[in-house]
């Protein structure tokens, strides 16, 4: 069924911008990204806007559509309010480049100072390892993140108090659990994350959770674990006492 | 330049795109947590008039029914038979100070909430909107979030819930107890089912629901294992815990209006404004 529908797309770069209203006709089954896609093609060509698959797995056309931060690709029009305008405008969380398209380099740049894989030694001599499936059960859900940074984006101590240089996000407590939880990871990251990457910073909106087009659970999953392991380590008297009598490995 | 500079101006208080109507879920939680923590005080301070008066509103004895409110156990000093140490409060009490028996335990569950990670998610959101909800701006530019504090005490958390979990056990056996009825005439306890017993039942079920799905004790029995294959007692227990842990939520609703209304029910059988109606009794 088609249908004329308005949408307010955020136009400018990082030191101006304002909302332009582009009025055009949707049909059924089309997504968020089709419709830019269409006001791209006839009536603002010099509209930027990143995209790459169009099926959910790149995470390259994170936007926020009527304020909340979501795929473009994965919006289907038949899920939004067609009767009002419908708001277009980029991440907040990052620097804006042009129009729909943000600087998302500093994610990339905090995934460097995450101490890397540090697996035991090989447990077989052809250099291989013996995992059991329902020790890396719980990993697995994390390696599901395609890295949109829509996560990044709604977490309002990045979003709204902007401290980039003291949090690292939920997207790389996700990436930190990943390896901290992982069965032959040896390597120790509590004391970072901790004092320089910031996880004390988080409180446990959910907002992450929500907006995850992968549905990975972040903070019951990997937040909220990592936190219990920082207490383990730093809060917990008892605990600290219990480890000294019966070390774990 | 500073990376802050190149981000976008944080939006006022209440700035948002959302259509939706995205202060609701934050205003139900405030009432939410309003009415409860309104009853809750005034209901604890109901004993301190009980205590002067020697009465009793928090237990109900009436047709041989054992009824304790569940914001008055354990009872040390009090005014109904389940007070251990009996009604005459101990020396070290202040003279000056009020007195009810719920105040010295309340402060247990009162904590184990406070600090739950569900409640935490959720009161900062409606009490002190931060943010209010997500996507929507906040009224401040300061944020020390659970890092510095005061709220770095939170990460006493497992602390609460090895206190919560000794309540559950000890609400069973009140539980247990609201399952004998006296008879008048011959003193001996009777088997029987009231509505209270069926609440107080209830009660401790939704409270374990709720106390043992905590993200804590999910930790505890098997989260911080990395390889739980090796231990296959702890990842059954990891397992069942983070089946409740799933709707954490929803028993920490349920458990405590479930808390609240055993109360309600029980105060109201106590001063006399509703009678408890009992099953069955086996004789």
């Amino acid at each position: 069924m088609n249908k004329t529908v308005t949408f307010r797309i955020w136009r400018g770069d990082a030191q101006a911008g304002e909302f332009v209203n582009y009025t055009t006709e949707i049909t059924e089954g089309l997504v968020v990204l089709d419709v830019v896609h269409k006001i791209q093609a006839t009536q603002a060509n010099d509209l930027a806007c990143r995209w790459n698959c169009k099926a959910g797995k790149c995470g390259s056309c994170s936007a926020e559509v009527n304020g909340i931060p979501k795929l473009m690709c994965m919006t289907r029009m038949d899920t939004l309010n067609t009767d009002k305008p419908i708001t277009i405008e980029p991440m907040r969380a990052f620097p804006s480049i042009r129009d729909l398209v943000t600087d998302v380099s500093w994610n990339f740049r905090v995934k460097t100072k995450i101490k890397k894989f540090n697996p035991r030694p090989p447990d077989a001599a052809d250099g291989t390892w013996r995992m059991m499936q329902e020790d890396v059960d719980r990993v697995q859900e994390f390696r599901k993140c395609i890295e949109c940074f829509l996560c990044q984006d709604v977490c309002h101590v990045l979003r709204d108090h902007h401290k980039h240089e003291e949090f690292i996000g939920p997207r790389f407590l996700v990436y930190t659990a990943a390896l901290e939880m992982h069965p032959l990871d040896t390597e120790d990251r509590l004391a970072e994350l901790k004092q320089t990457q910031g996880i004390g910073f988080c409180n446990i909106t959910k907002c992450c959770t929500k907006v995850c087009p992968e549905h990975i659970t972040i903070t019951d999953n990997a937040i909220i674990p990592l936190k219990e392991r920082v207490v383990d380590e730093y809060y917990d008297p008892l605990g600290w006492l219990w480890k000294k009598i019966r070390p774990q490995g | 330049m500073a990376y802050a500079d190149t981000l976008p101006k944080q939006r006022p208080f209440g700035s948002t795109n959302r259509p939706d109507a995205w202060w609701l879920q934050p205003l139900a939680v405030f009432l939410g947590f309003s009415a409860f923590i309104i009853y809750s005080t005034w209901a604890a301070f109901q004993g301190v008039g009980d205590m002067h008066n020697h009465t009793c509103s928090y237990w109900y004895g009436g047709n041989g029914a054992n009824y304790l409110s569940p914001f008055y156990s354990p009872e040390f000093w009090g005014t109904s038979p389940h007070a251990i140490f009996g009604s005459i409060l101990p020396a070290w009490w202040p003279s000056w100070a009020p007195f009810s028996p719920a105040f010295l335990i309340l402060w247990i569950p009162g904590g184990f909430r406070f600090t739950c990670y569900y409640y935490r998610g959720a009161y900062y959101k409606a009490f002190w909107a931060d943010p209010i909800n997500c996507a929507v701006g906040e009224p401040r530019k300061k944020f020390l979030g659970e890092k510095s504090f005061p709220l770095i005490i939170q990460n006493v958390h497992r602390y609460f819930f090895y206190l919560a979990a000794l309540f559950i056990i000890l609400l069973g056996h009140d539980a247990w107890k609201g399952m004998w009825f006296t008879d008048a005439l011959t003193g001996k306890q009777h088997f029987g089912i009231g509505v209270g017993t069926v609440i107080l039942t209830l009660n401790t079920v939704f409270l374990a629901m709720y106390t043992f799905g905590c993200h804590s004790l999910r930790h505890l029995v098997g989260g911080f294992l990395d390889s739980k294959s090796k231990a296959p007692s702890c990842a059954k227990t990891y397992n069942c815990v983070s089946c409740l842990n799933q709707k954490h939520m929803m028993w920490a609703w349920i458990s405590l209006f479930g808390v609240g209304l055993t109360d309600v029910y029980i105060r109201l059988c106590a001063t006399g404004k509703i009678s408890d109606f009992v099953f069955f009794i086996l004789k």
